[in-house]
């Protein structure tokens, strides 16, 4: 087992609210996270989740309200930012306007009271690691986003952090490059071999870039695990909802032998679903189910099956996407892939009465 | 379209230039002409090219009491110096004490920060005599009216808020996020200060340099009402030529020296420190 880099331990952050007199908003509320030491490691969550907020507790930026914050075991408490052995990417990449490049890079060198002989090398190396050698004597206001986001970076782990911390380094840039840049961070990552912890409300990007992945709304910690398993087996409605595309069938759980669950439609039918927490009969449940595992056929009469009718197409090449109102008037997407020799026709027309269905295991019964 | 733009603008920017050319040009090379001219016992004007006047200035005289032919006489350096020293003096002052003062407004939350500018502002919206006047009041209960000291203060309160507003403006477009960098690259309060606030503050207080050393030459007001006649500067100089002595060439004179020694204390500063916009930021 690795070992742990950053530990949360019951971490609560409340600010107060200028609009309520007295009254505290809890931005993080009772977080407790462990990241293991070398992971890439995504906080991910919509605005105002309580993401950057628990990074710039990490900083130092901000003081827990109540809890702790552990460094590699070292417990942080009001210690100041300079005093922290961690480095920050801004959003806005703060880099100083009136400093070169070369000064911007080596700012935390300087601080630390590193020698010059010292720190012309590890500025340039630097710099070449973020592929930007040459340009020293630039100001920041003469390079383009993607440089200045380059130059954060070197300026960052020309430090050598023992954990780098990456607030939404890379929102303000255009997507293409921000595909180039989330492919150089990881391997960056994986060659530095620093802890990175990286916030971001992109799913698709924390699923790229991390080996694990937390996320959050309104202040609480609701899943952690890697890639994959977040997307598999969400464990609420939220994050089946925030990661992917997912559709939610509603009942009420009728009956459960090990971990499958029978689950009574509104409309009276039957489906079968997954599920590894304790569930009571009769509760209110949801079924959660992702597009792409969902299927079209002309006719069956396995578990999961049901007739339905075919309201909308959306041909978008590799896929196409159907829209099928199942009885009881639930709709659900249905995804299916356009990977059959030859020209691929749709497998139904709008209008067409179809059979639609899932495996069993791929339908996850979600409490909330 | 290029060459019709430009027309454009020189058309728009005609009125400016004959009201510059009237009312600015014309005036200083009357009153370069004049300095060179001498007065005649009615106290006119007869212009020829004497170089007089300046000499004079300079405390060289001829009719010398004790007989010599030539004797120097310091009084119109020393007011000239005494002019340049309470200039930077005053300046210094104005940094030294409004810079806080911009540094605490600028940090303050955005909705208290208007009013604060708004308190800055208020003393100018009464009449700059007026308020002199009030002044002979304090200073007399402290016992340091009709001393250099009190024309000092009295300088010092009339050009801070335009010293404070420059600077303000300069450490307010300051990104916040900058002091977070610099504390989380190892920065403790003061090296961030001295690291980042500082230089990037630095055209507000050149810009605000510009507004208070330039006027703070040539004021009288201040002097004549709180130095009480003791501490006598360009500006008092010049006023009593004009007015009482009347003796407009003189008066001149020390007008074009007073221009001349402005202007070069300008330009030495401006070469280093521009003109106080983002030259240390491009």
């Amino acid at each position: 087992m690795a070992a742990i880099a950053v530990e949360l331990r019951d971490v609560v952050k409340e600010f107060a609210e200028p609009e309520k007199k007295g009254e505290a908003f809890a931005a993080v509320n009772h977080v407790n996270l462990q990241i293991n030491d070398g992971e890439f490691f995504s906080l991910l969550g919509p605005s105002g989740c309580g993401k950057t907020t628990s990074l710039r507790m990490i900083a130092g930026f901000e003081l827990p309200t109540s809890g702790e914050v552990f460094i590699h075991g070292k417990a942080m408490g009001k210690t100041p930012p300079y005093q922290r052995p961690v480095n920050t990417v801004f959003q806005s990449y703060a880099l100083f306007p009136h400093l070169t490049i070369f000064d911007n890079v080596a700012f935390g060198l300087q601080m630390k009271g590193v020698s010059q002989l010292e720190i012309k090398p590890r500025v340039q190396e630097a710099l070449a690691m973020v592929r930007l050698p040459g340009y020293e004597k630039r100001k920041p206001k003469q390079l383009s986003g993607g440089q200045q986001q380059r130059v954060a970076l070197a300026r960052a782990l020309v430090n050598r952090p023992e954990v780098l911390l990456l607030d939404e380094p890379l929102g303000a840039l255009d997507l293409k490059l921000r595909k180039e840049m989330q492919l150089e961070l990881k391997t960056l990552q994986r060659e530095v071999g620093i802890t990175f912890i990286y916030v971001t409300h992109d799913q698709e990007e924390a699923l790229t870039m991390s080996d694990r992945i937390a996320v959050m709304n309104r202040g609480k910690l609701l899943q952690v695990g890697d890639s994959s398993g977040i997307y598999e087996s969400p464990n609420c409605r939220f994050v089946a909802d925030f990661i992917g595309d997912t559709n939610f069938i509603t009942g009420k759980v009728h009956s459960r032998h090990g971990d499958t669950v029978s689950v009574e439609l509104t409309s009276g039918v039957w489906v079968e679903a997954k599920s590894d927490q304790a569930l009571n009969t009769g509760q209110s449940v949801t079924v959660a189910v992702r597009p792409e595992k969902m299927h079209i056929r002309s006719g069956t009469r396995l578990p999961n099956w049901f007739e339905g009718r075919v309201t909308n197409i959306v041909y978008i090449g590799t896929d196409t996407h159907y829209s099928v109102r199942l009885p009881g008037d639930q709709l659900v997407r249905v995804r299916e892939q356009n990977d059959m020799p030859g020209y691929s026709r749709p497998l139904a027309n709008e209008g067409d009465s179809v059979w639609v269905g899932f495996a069993v295991e791929s339908a996850r019964v979600l409490v909330e | 379209m290029r060459e019709s733009k430009s027309v454009q603008g020189t058309l728009l920017a005609t009125p400016a230039m004959l009201w510059m050319i009237g009312l600015l040009i014309v005036p200083l090379i009357l009153i370069v002409v004049t300095s060179f001219g001498q007065r005649d016992p009615d106290g006119n004007v007869i212009y020829t090219f004497s170089l007089h006047n300046y000499i004079r200035l300079a405390g060289i005289k001829t009719n010398c009491g004790d007989g010599a032919a030539v004797c120097f006489d310091s009084l119109y350096l020393r007011i000239l110096v005494r002019s340049v020293g309470l200039a930077l003096a005053t300046t210094l002052l104005t940094i030294v004490l409004g810079y806080p003062l911009a540094y605490y407004v600028a940090r303050a939350p955005a909705r208290r920060r208007n009013m604060l500018l708004f308190l800055i502002l208020i003393p100018l919206w009464t009449n700059f005599v007026i308020r002199v006047y009030a002044w002979i009041r304090i200073l007399r209960a402290f016992d340091l009216l009709y001393t250099p000291q009190a024309v000092l203060v009295g300088m010092v309160y009339e050009f801070i808020p335009f010293m404070i507003l420059p600077m303000y403006t300069s450490l307010e477009k300051i990104d916040p996020s900058l002091y977070e960098a610099a504390a989380d690259l190892g920065a403790n309060s003061l090296r961030t200060f001295l690291k980042v606030t500082l230089p990037l503050s630095l055209p507000g207080v050149v810009a605000g340099t510009l507004l208070v050393f330039v006027p703070v030459m040539g004021t009288f007001v201040v002097s004549d009402i709180l130095g009480g006649k003791q501490f006598e500067l360009v500006g008092n100089l010049i006023q009593g030529q004009f007015l009482d002595a009347r003796d407009p060439t003189f008066g001149s004179a020390a007008s074009v020296i007073l221009m001349g020694m402005t202007l070069i204390v300008m330009i030495i500063y401006t070469r280093k420190f521009g003109f106080g916009e983002e030259v240390a930021i491009t």
